[in-house]
């Protein structure tokens, strides 16, 4: 809540209690969320979460069937009120850049300066150009530019009429990976030193981590998680969220007084009454893999291993409590690689392990 | 907004269809007891016979050119399109002209035979229920070629080559894959082909073959009886009804037919020798049949008694001034109702452009009867209001004038532009409207700053496509003009009619001149969406 009065005296996006339908099928609901000047917020979630659809509304291009989106204190959605997109002031920086084909660079960029003295606006494009190193390609066409340049050009003509908030939808993801990262980079340099507030949608969780202050992890229309990254990681609220951050071993168990029984000992299970079923979330990377010796406590077999560049994936073939057979994965860094069969010792890192109601979303 | 453009566009029809209900039993007795039993007997025979002969020739010509070599085969590719440029009534009346007793075949044949009058021989008469089958089989089987060969280019290489490799041999293939996966596209050629069979009105009436076109012209302006010609126009649209059911059925087919989107050449066994000539003359024959020989009749008949005086002038003056305002109109009303429904999509928007492109479904001349019965009504209540209250009166404002006519020409080809500025809005990303949104322009700005440049192409490709057939649009034309206007198609057709052929060809070559240039659109079209090219 400082957030949000923050960002009514200050400026920024506020949405609240947003909801929206498709012909009565509902994509967003009631979701409320605060970007303040200068913060990179991403809106998280895998397709058809609602994730785009808050970043159309927020932009002006959906109205939304209920709750009001605020801008600089103004709102500019709401009961009543619909302030067209070209009235927001806002950039926005897509997927597939939709530079305007029949348009130079340098035209595309100065597309959204309008009313301003011609010196003016070809001052504004050299500037926005520069900033993200287009200048030499002013005078070219979109065709003629890499996906790297064009989306470069999309960001500066987004940039050029500083607009008072940013909001990209999946601005990375027609680049090839070498190239994302760069860019990834740039851009989030770019964005800033400009100060703006961003708002950006993406269904990659690292990038998510990679770009923003604050994650809003989203799962059919609602926000299930709203936090910084390292929040979201090491305190999932539920399992899905546990779950969308990369594989997790997954073991089903019953909760008895406050604790569930893993194949490496007793976990916590706090506000889980007695008798509960639970499921148990253990990540890879928290099951660490040792020699065994005669003091090993907890012991499993490996069934394979492989190297997959900077950690090692290892299936283990371990006994629960129960007397059945789990099939686990452990990730190690760089080359670990036990032959198949040997017995190793394991040590399990409580921090990422997660036990949630059984039958909780996903 | 565009619900209101719908309803215009649909008035037509519903006025037309009304008139069943209306029925005035008498005339309906007398109808059925009279024409009505040759009408539909006509029109059955015409679409059967049109339907046989562009399967036949549209199908074979499309198989030779996709699936085989010979040599030709690349310039026959778009010169099977070139028929299409030929209104049916300009070839009736050339083949006619080539034809008839005084034409130079039959004399040539009495010169050469010694035969001194008709007694002496047998010669098929060209103006006969067979010979207009013939005039529109040549002029339509394009219509089936086109689609048929897209559909064969289409076709994924994949299931052709799962066919080799499970042992059918290429023959095989091509009848038991190839076709059947081609037969939704063929069936939509064969249906667009019929729909013009039923809207043909300049052939059967040269012809003196009487089908529901001429019954509805004639009960119209012949016998004055509107209500009769709207009824049999509403007949008519029940074969028409048909039409669309079936050409929809096969779109909605054609759906599950691409399985893979991997395109590479079609393995094209080449021809030699025998069977590379039956190849040739099979493309040939269209071609000569269909177009080179009636446009070089009409050529040579042009260059007699062509004389550019003022009345040529008029003709083509009055044709350029309705095709040019025909084509702003479709292509602005096509442009403003598919931005519309892109801004704000829903379903009764999607319903409303449906509609409007039924009209293209539906004969020019049910739509001239179905627009003037409301028009004349709104002329005379204006006319009525005006005396009373000012003591003036305005007269045939909309059926005296031009409006009337465009308004009819607008109705029938909207759909037309509709489906062009459609296909090419589609290709413009919501992303750009967004951006241009977001960086302060509106949604007209939007349209004009981005949409508009974008789509220069597509927007000129549709008013070329709707000016050229208002060019060559002639029942509507007849019935709807305004007294003394003529144009080309008019005048080609007046001509002909008191036989007087080689007068009419200017005319009729202006109208084949104009029709070339979409021929060319839409092979070149057809040579940039090759797949694998």
């Amino acid at each position: 809540m400082v957030i949000e009065r923050r960002i009514k005296a200050n400026g920024g996006l506020a949405l609240e209690e947003i909801g929206h339908d498709y012909d009565g099928r509902l994509v967003v609901d009631g979701v409320s969320l605060a970007v303040a000047p200068g913060e990179v917020v991403c809106l998280l979630g895998p397709s058809g979460c609602g994730k785009s659809t808050t970043l159309r509304i927020a932009a002006g291009l959906e109205h939304p069937r209920q709750g009001r989106v605020i801008l600089n204190g103004v709102v500019v959605s709401g009961p009543g009120v619909h302030v067209p997109p070209e009235r927001r002031q806002v950039g926005l920086l897509f997927q597939d850049y939709a530079l305007f084909p029949h348009l130079s660079v340098a035209d595309n960029v100065a597309f959204g300066l309008t009313g301003q003295p011609a010196a003016h606006k070809s001052a504004r494009v050299a500037e926005v150009l520069a900033q993200v190193g287009m200048q030499e390609y002013a005078m070219a066409y979109p065709h003629m530019l890499s996906g790297g340049q064009q989306q470069r050009v999309a960001l500066a003509r987004a940039l050029a009429p500083k607009p008072r908030l940013m909001l990209l939808d999946e601005p990375f993801s027609g680049l090839d990976s070498r190239l994302r990262d760069q860019v990834r980079d740039d851009t989030l340099h770019v964005l800033k030193k400009s100060g703006v507030a961003t708002l950006m949608v993406t269904h990659d969780p690292e990038e998510a981590m990679f770009m923003a202050d604050r994650i809003a992890l989203m799962q059919d229309g609602r926000i299930v998680q709203l936090g910084r990254p390292v929040e979201l990681y090491c305190e999932p609220v539920n399992a899905f969220v546990a779950s969308f951050f990369g594989e997790v071993n997954r073991i089903s168990c019953v909760v008895r007084a406050g604790y569930v029984n893993s194949p490496f000992g007793r976990i916590a299970a706090p506000g889980l009454a007695d008798g509960t079923p639970a499921e148990l979330l253990i990540r890879p990377e928290a099951l660490r893999l040792a020699p065994s010796d005669e003091e090993t406590v907890y012991a499993a077999q490996v069934s394979a291993a492989r190297l997959l560049g900077r950690t090692s994936l290892i299936h283990l073939c371990v006994g629960d409590p129960q007397g059945d057979h789990l099939h686990l994965h452990s990730r190690m860094p760089g080359r670990f690689l036990p032959s198949e069969g040997e017995i190793l010792e394991v040590e399990l890192d409580a921090s990422q392990a997660f036990v949630f109601p059984a039958g909780d979303t996903n | 907004m565009l619900v209101l453009v719908a309803a215009l566009v649909a008035a037509p029809v519903v006025v037309v269809v009304l008139h069943l209900l209306v029925s005035s039993a008498e005339l309906w007795t007398h109808l059925a007891q009279t024409v009505l039993p040759t009408y539909i007997l006509n029109s059955l025979a015409l679409m059967l016979g049109v339907g046989a002969g562009v399967l036949v020739i549209g199908v074979g010509t499309a198989w030779l050119v996709t699936m085989l070599r010979f040599p030709g085969v690349g310039l026959f590719e778009w010169a099977l399109l070139l028929p299409l440029a030929i209104p049916a009534y300009v070839i009736a009346y050339t083949y006619t002209g080539l034809l008839d007793y005084a034409g130079p075949v039959q004399s040539g044949l009495r010169a050469l035979m010694g035969w001194t009058s008709a007694r002496d021989y047998w010669f098929p008469s060209i103006r006969s229920l067979g010979g207009a089958i013939t005039m529109l089989t040549l002029v339509l089987y394009p219509y089936v070629y086109m689609l048929a060969r897209a559909a064969f280019l289409e076709q994924s290489v994949c299931a052709l080559e799962a066919g080799r490799t499970l042992g059918a041999g290429p023959w095989r293939c091509f009848h038991k894959v190839a076709l059947p996966l081609a037969r939704p596209a063929i069936v939509g050629g064969l249906a667009l082909a019929l729909m013009e069979t039923l809207n043909d009105f300049g052939t059967v009436q040269y012809f003196a073959v009487d089908t529901f076109t001429t019954g509805i012209y004639r009960t119209w302006l012949g016998l004055g009886q509107q209500a009769v010609a709207a009824q049999l126009g509403a007949l008519l649209m029940l074969f028409i009804f048909a039409l669309v059911l079936m050409e929809r059925w096969s779109r909605g087919r054609a759906r599950f037919h691409h399985t893979t989107s991997r395109y590479r050449h079609l393995p094209r066994p080449r021809l030699r020798g025998v069977a590379a000539l039956l190849a040739i003359i099979g493309c040939l024959l269209p071609v000569v049949l269909g177009f080179a020989l009636p446009a070089a009749v009409l050529a040579n008949w042009a260059v007699q008694t062509a004389s550019l005086d003022g009345h040529f002038v008029a003709l083509v003056g009055n044709s350029l001034l309705l095709a040019s305002l025909t084509a702003v109109l479709a292509v602005a009303l096509a442009l403003m109702m598919a931005y519309a429904h892109r801004l704000r999509p829903s379903r009764p928007a999607g319903a409303a452009i449906r509609v409007a492109s039924l009209g293209y479904a539906i004969p020019g001349s049910v739509i001239a009867v179905g627009a003037l019965v409301p028009l004349a009504w709104v002329d005379n209540t204006v006319d009525a209001a005006m005396r009373q209250h000012l003591g003036i009166s305005t007269g045939l404002l909309l059926t005296g004038s031009i409006a009337a006519l465009v308004y009819a020409y607008v109705v029938r080809f909207l759909a037309v532009s509709v489906n062009t500025v459609e296909a090419s809005l589609a290709k413009i990303t919501h992303g750009m409207e967004g951006a241009a949104r977001t960086l302060g322009h509106g949604p007209l700005a939007t349209l004009w700053r981005v949409h508009v440049p974008v789509m220069r192409g597509s927007i000129l490709t549709a008013a070329l496509l709707v000016f050229v057939d208002v060019m060559k649009e002639l029942p509507a034309t007849l019935i709807m003009r305004p007294f003394n206007f003529d144009t080309l198609a008019v005048q080609a057709f007046t001509l002909a009619a008191d036989e007087r052929l080689r007068e009419a060809a200017p005319a009729a070559l202006a109208i084949v001149a104009a029709g070339i240039v979409p021929v060319i659109l839409l092979s070149a079209a057809i040579a940039r969406s090759r797949p694998g090219q």
